[in-house]
């Protein structure tokens, strides 16, 4: 264990991806994740890094998408409305296989929407990143300490399987301060990229780097090789954490900074005697399916909680196959529910399964 | 003694081009100036969308496909992280002027060390012939089936005397493709082009009046004739900008 600093979850994001040898950034100001910017911004001429502010997000995905395609590890942060805008670029960058990490600090939406946090990009994040058969790699952080820990994590991911990776965080982590560690584990088994458009020098054939397939069946079989890896992806890279499932009545599922306050639920209803248990997907894509499974063999209900109108009750009714209720509640819009909220929705629950 | 012969740069692929296309030309001057300044090795392509979105298979430099109207970023972001290496988009009308026009202004006025090779053929040639931003007034196409009409579909837009108020353009030259003079020039053009990159100028653009013959309902003569006759008086052919020629002014 490193020294702990107290910081922002946006820094926490900047300084962990500088840790993690991402010396590039190109990214364009946006409420709640401009401090990520302002960080890179700031550091980067430090540590011989570049941080460059485009004139637009769409540039800016597209100059992580060149950066990318010569072989570096580069970094490009938004919030919702800028997400939308990126789409088209992650998509070309899943075309092409190439690694990167996309952070989407959520705020609420549709449109403009508001500036408040919001987990209202879970569907976008988790099914539709942009057009075409594609998955991103995304995890989900609860803490500060998430915020940099799996931003390590999301480089490492997307160089090992070649896929680019979101973080999808919120505006309340995004701005609060907590303390963090980072230590950086040294890795060995991360693959050269051979692949690289950087130049040939006369050493190697040229390489291509192109999402352009005429022959549909070419297409076909790009897109069920990316399928293979992504079968990978899920049976290695799928994380998840649990508490107090075991015994639990109810099972709680919720990510990020939703998760936190059913923790504080959780724990006020048990103190109540209630058997409650919480899920939390660390990982969005691949979802948790497994422990969801496993829990759903003793558990009589499910509760998903998410700031939003319920983006995730289908995965796990998926994950559960429908074998016991699944209930929702969230706010959304911007708005934040209080533990007494949760704790008031657990308690109905609890009411009807004693009848 | 061989008299002419392929540029190496030039993969030994047939071209897609429909005939009559001046994009053979214009891939043949790149592949020269690639060849003549000895950077294949180190030179990295970059190829939006439109015709010539194939141009990875016909040069022998390492090669990226782009979406439409983004070449200039993703160039800008091959150039950021690998100074070292030198990077060319080539880009259609409708792609650099139209769908790309704030990556173009933004990478130019950033002054991005890259090249790029601007095909105006006053068209949209892989759709099949819609109007483009440099379309002239009264052109007929599929999308203006009437004749541009400037209160209807608006004004043309001339990228090299908009770039060139811009202070980050190292250098800006319009050329045309039509004639064996004409073409002498366009290749020095393509090569200066290159050479302000290899000696960190800055942005360098290069546009080239080319034809489509298919799109034009011409043939490959009349199109040449076309060009001469409507889009050099709209788009004068000449230096805009050329940060060296202001210096030996001064």
């Amino acid at each position: 264990m490193g020294q702990k600093v107290l910081m922002k979850g946006n820094e926490a994001i900047a300084e962990a991806a500088i840790k993690n040898g991402c010396l590039h950034f190109f990214g364009y100001p946006i409420t709640p994740q401009t401090e990520i910017s302002e960080y890179m911004a700031k550091r980067m001429p430090k540590v011989g890094g570049l941080c460059l502010q485009a004139e637009s997000e769409v540039a800016a995905i597209n100059m992580v998408m060149g950066a990318a395609a010569s072989g570096t590890r580069v970094m490009t942060s938004s919030s919702s409305p800028g997400i939308s805008l990126k789409s088209e670029g992650i998509s070309y960058i899943v075309g092409c296989d190439l690694p990167c990490v996309i952070v989407n600090v959520q705020r609420g939406g549709p449109g403009l929407g508001g500036i408040q946090p919001s987990q209202a990009d879970y569907y976008q994040a988790t099914k539709a990143n942009g057009h075409g058969d594609l998955h991103l790699f995304v995890v989900a952080p609860a803490s500060v300490q998430e915020m940099a820990s799996l931003t390590g994590l999301a480089f490492d991911v997307a160089d090992k399987y070649r896929t680019p990776a979101m973080i999808l965080a919120d505006g309340a982590l995004g701005q609060m301060m907590e303390p963090v560690d980072f230590a950086v584990e040294e890795k060995t088994d991360l693959p050269e990229k051979t692949w690289a458009a950087n130049g040939h020098g006369g050493k190697r054939n040229k390489n291509i780097i192109n999402s352009l397939f005429m022959d549909p069946n070419d297409l076909e079989n790009s897109i069920k090789a990316r399928f293979a890896r992504y079968a990978e992806i899920e049976a290695n890279e799928t994380r998840w954490e649990e508490l107090m499932v075991d015994d639990a009545d109810i099972v709680i599922v919720a990510y990020g900074i939703t998760s936190r306050i059913c923790k504080t639920a959780i724990n006020a209803a048990r103190a109540k005697g209630i058997k409650v248990g919480l899920i939390r997907p660390i990982t969005l894509w691949p979802f948790p399916k497994a422990p969801l499974a496993k829990a759903a063999e003793t558990a009589k209900h499910f509760l998903v909680c998410e700031l939003n109108m319920g983006q995730m009750v289908d995965d796990v009714k998926v994950a559960i196959d429908c074998a016991r209720p699944v209930s929702f509640y969230g706010r959304t819009g911007g708005v934040m529910p209080s533990a007494e909220e949760v704790l008031a929705e657990i308690e109905k629950i609890a009411g009807g399964l004693a009848k | 003694m061989i008299v002419f012969d392929k540029p190496k740069a030039l993969s030994n692929v047939p071209l897609h081009y429909c005939p009559g296309c001046t994009h053979g030309i214009v891939h043949r001057l790149v592949a020269e100036a690639l060849d003549a300044l000895d950077i294949t090795d180190r030179t990295v392509g970059v190829a939006p969308v439109g015709c010539s979105v194939f141009a990875y298979n016909y040069f022998e430099c390492d090669m990226i496909q782009a979406a439409h109207g983004r070449a200039p970023a993703v160039a800008t972001g091959v150039k950021r992280t690998h100074p070292d290496t030198i990077v060319f988009t080539y880009q259609g009308d409708g792609d650099l002027a139209a769908i790309g026009t704030a990556e173009t202004v933004h990478s130019a006025t950033r002054g991005e060390n890259i090249t790029i090779i601007f095909i105006n053929n006053a068209i949209y040639g892989m759709t099949g012939g819609q109007m483009a931003p440099t379309t002239l007034p009264g052109q007929v196409t599929t999308t203006s089936p009437y004749g541009r009409d400037p209160k209807i579909q608006g004004n043309p837009v001339r990228v090299c005397e908009m770039l060139s108020t811009l202070d980050g353009v190292a250098y800006a030259e319009r050329v045309s493709v039509d004639s064996p003079k004409n073409i002498n020039n366009a290749k020095k053009a393509i090569k200066k082009a290159f050479q302000n990159q290899i000696d960190g100028k800055g942005f360098s653009i290069v546009e080239v009046l080319s034809t489509c013959p298919t799109n034009w309902g011409m043939s490959p003569a009349d199109s040449l004739e076309w060009l001469r006759q409507n889009m050099m008086p709209h788009y004068p052919l000449g230096v805009y900008k050329d940060i060296d020629a202001k210096k030996e002014e001064n």
